[in-house]
């Protein structure tokens, strides 16, 4: 694991969050759901890492762990140079300033009864940063920045389009100026023609502004498609993070590969030569995962030992990590 | 082959409050015997609006209002959606596969009530017999423990296994037509290739017709030997998978397939093209062509003259379009 230096925006080391289970009246502990089970990853300045998973693979946690909306059970996450994993309650809303996110649903994720300038211009409040003429000027310059009429400021969120109100988010998420978004699935409630509509968006703001950004999403030809780097995670670990060309052309986890073999691309004569890896089974719980690696039980290479011990994640070259110890 | 299936300008509008929404809008298809069809859309285009008429399963404020839907020889339509003849067909000889396993099962009742239900009613089983074809079905469909299991509820069963049950469901009949909307929206990659592969193979087993509605392009891609795409209730290109993928020609189809990223391109190699402006909304639309305000291809005839009718572009190759535009 490279060192945390000046290129380094994020480095984290070993973040484990775990949910207690309680049971019967005195709220006893009784288990862990083990949503993330010691990962590390950086995220270097201006560039965008992908989280890629399936349902339940701690992508989403992994987020709102750096934005400090959960404490995380162990691990140190660095942010700018300072450790945040930790950091007390006055000091994650200064933290926020320099953090923005744009989350799945953008029905769900707007206010219904606020008008969308209030809604953009909330977070500039809150931080004290504009405030009358000054504050609608600056939502107005948002509003613009991500392609919405200013004029549209005083209306409720009902009724702009499912790509507008999207967009509404990205705007709230710039209020602050921030340095890192995090995005949790930002198109995937977005129909196919708007999808792209967002995803250019992103990459145009980012290039604008010199963003970096912590794209996560399940949906790994648009995770490819936005990222420099991926980082595949199953059952709460790394299974392997690389350059996003590289993970495509050369993957060398068992899960990655399964993973992109079962992924249909919109192409039926590159289709008919496709192999198909099928996993077997289901994904395991996480309050009783597999022992070793988490993957073992469905894994086609797997041989004994790897129900013993938990695989490092470890440079193969060029920076490719991959937690498997059949590779 | 043979039609199995032929809908004929089907027309299905909605009286809603605010006005008039034509949902499927003179829809005509075919389905043949054997065959895995797509019908790929976005959402609100009337791609399961036009399943659910083929089914007589509209409700109010939905009304069939004009078409012909051939099944087996006779006219669907001329039945009532809740008489004798229709009752017989559905779910026995046309069956349906719903997106959301969750809500499509009964969840207060057992997994095997639930099968053996249909097996009782279409194939006069007793009960002894239904439910050893229950447990039959499960194990098919690669439920673990299948004897055991069926006397489970719903809640008990995962995403990727209720939707199993429902595939089981749909096939317990040997049905000539299952129906699949977007069967495998609701759960995972993996768990979706596992669930398609099995579909595939099933109805392949079968020789049942297969029609996939989803707005995934992928999966058709993969699955689906023709394809109807549909826009704003209408059918706006059609042909054989190839045709669709490698030589699209209506701008819907042509733009939709250049804003998709696809895997393995290399990253930054590509800027999507995205499809400016919105889907319609559907009340009181203009008589021309619904993609006309985010087309960029449109020429004079387009403004003037209303919605095009499909035309042939050459084998089983059909779009409805005034421009001549060729390929990528």
């Amino acid at each position: 694991m490279e060192t945390s230096n000046n290129s380094t925006m994020v480095e984290v080391t070993d973040l484990k969050m775990y949910f207690p289970i309680t049971r019967g009246l005195f709220r006893k502990k009784v288990g862990d759901i083990k949503a993330i089970d010691g990962i590390s990853f950086t995220i270097k300045k201006h560039e965008t890492l992908g989280l890629v998973g399936e349902s339940g693979c701690g992508k989403t946690t992994a987020g709102r762990c750096i934005l400090r909306l959960y404490n995380p059970t162990s691990g140190s996450i660095i942010f700018n140079g300072e450790d945040i994993s930790k950091a007390k309650e006055s000091k994650i809303k200064n933290l926020r300033r320099n953090m923005g996110v744009i989350f799945q649903d953008p029905f769900g994720s707007l206010n219904p009864r606020q008008i969308a300038g209030n809604i953009v211009g909330d977070p500039l409040k809150v931080h004290k940063m504009a405030a009358g003429k000054d504050l609608r000027d600056k939502v107005a310059d948002l509003f613009k920045l991500v392609g919405l009429d200013p004029g549209m400021m005083d209306r409720v969120p009902h009724e702009f389009s499912g790509g507008q109100r999207q967009r509404i988010g990205v705007a709230r998420a710039l209020a602050c100026s921030p340095s890192l978004i995090i995005c949790d699935e930002p198109i995937s409630a977005l129909d196919v023609s708007i999808q792209a509509q967002i995803i250019n968006l992103l990459e145009e703001l980012q290039e604008k502004l010199g963003l970096t950004y912590l794209f996560i999403a399940h949906d790994l030809a648009v995770v490819q498609h936005i990222s420099d780097r991926v980082a595949v995670m199953y059952l709460g670990r790394i299974m392997e993070l690389t350059d996003s060309t590289e993970l495509y052309e050369n993957p060398l986890h068992p899960y990655t590969k399964a993973l992109l073999s079962a992924i249909p691309i919109p192409d039926p004569i590159a289709e008919r030569t496709r192999t198909r890896i099928i996993l077997k089974g289901e994904v395991p719980s996480p309050i009783m995962p597999p022992p070793g690696c988490h993957f073992h039980p469905r894994c086609s290479m797997a041989i004994p030992e790897c129900a013993n011990t938990r695989p490092p994640l470890r440079d193969v070259g060029n920076g490719h990590l991959v937690a498997c110890i059949r590779v | 082959m043979a039609s199995i299936l032929e809908v004929e300008n089907l027309k299905t509008y909605f009286h809603t409050e605010y006005g008039l929404v034509k949902a499927a809008d003179g829809v005509s298809f075919h389905i043949d015997q054997g065959e895995i069809v797509g019908l790929v859309g976005e959402s609100g285009c009337g791609k399961s609006v036009s399943i659910l008429s083929i089914m007589q399963l509209i409700q109010s404020p939905g009304e069939i209002v004009d078409g012909k839907v051939i099944f087996d020889g006779q006219n669907l339509l001329q039945y009532k959606a809740n008489g004798p003849e229709m009752r017989a067909i559905r779910g026995s000889k046309m069956t349906m596969i719903f997106q959301e396993p969750m809500t499509s099962l009964n969840p207060v009742l057992t997994i095997a009530r639930q099968l053996t239900e249909t097996l009782e009613l279409h194939l006069a089983m007793d009960k002894q017999a239904a439910l050893e074809r229950a447990i039959e079905l499960l194990k098919m469909v690669g439920v673990p423990d299948p004897a055991s299991r069926v006397d489970d509820y719903p809640h008990q069963f995962s995403g990727g296994m209720r939707q199993r049950v429902m595939i089981a469901m749909a096939l317990s009949c040997n049905p000539k037509i299952i129906y699949a909307d977007e069967p495998t929206t609701a759960v995972d990659v993996t768990t979706q290739a596992q669930l398609l592969e099995l579909m595939k193979e099933l109805v392949t087993q079968h020789n049942a017709s297969l029609v996939i509605v989803t707005h995934n392009l992928g999966v058709v891609a993969r699955y689906a030997q023709r394809i109807y795409v549909m826009y704003s209730g209408r059918i706006i290109e059609s042909g054989l998978s190839e045709d669709i993928f490698e030589h699209p020609q209506h701008p819907y189809t042509i733009g939709l397939l250049n804003s998709v990223p696809k895997l393995g391109e290399r990253h930054g190699a590509r800027k999507l093209i995205p499809i400016e402006g919105i889907p319609p909304n559907l009340i009181d639309m203009p008589p021309t062509c619904a993609f006309l305000p985010r087309c960029t291809s449109k020429i004079d005839k387009c403004l003037k003259e209303p919605w095009p009718a499909l035309r042939s572009v050459g084998g089983q190759h059909y779009i409805s379009c005034y421009a001549d535009i060729k390929g990528k």
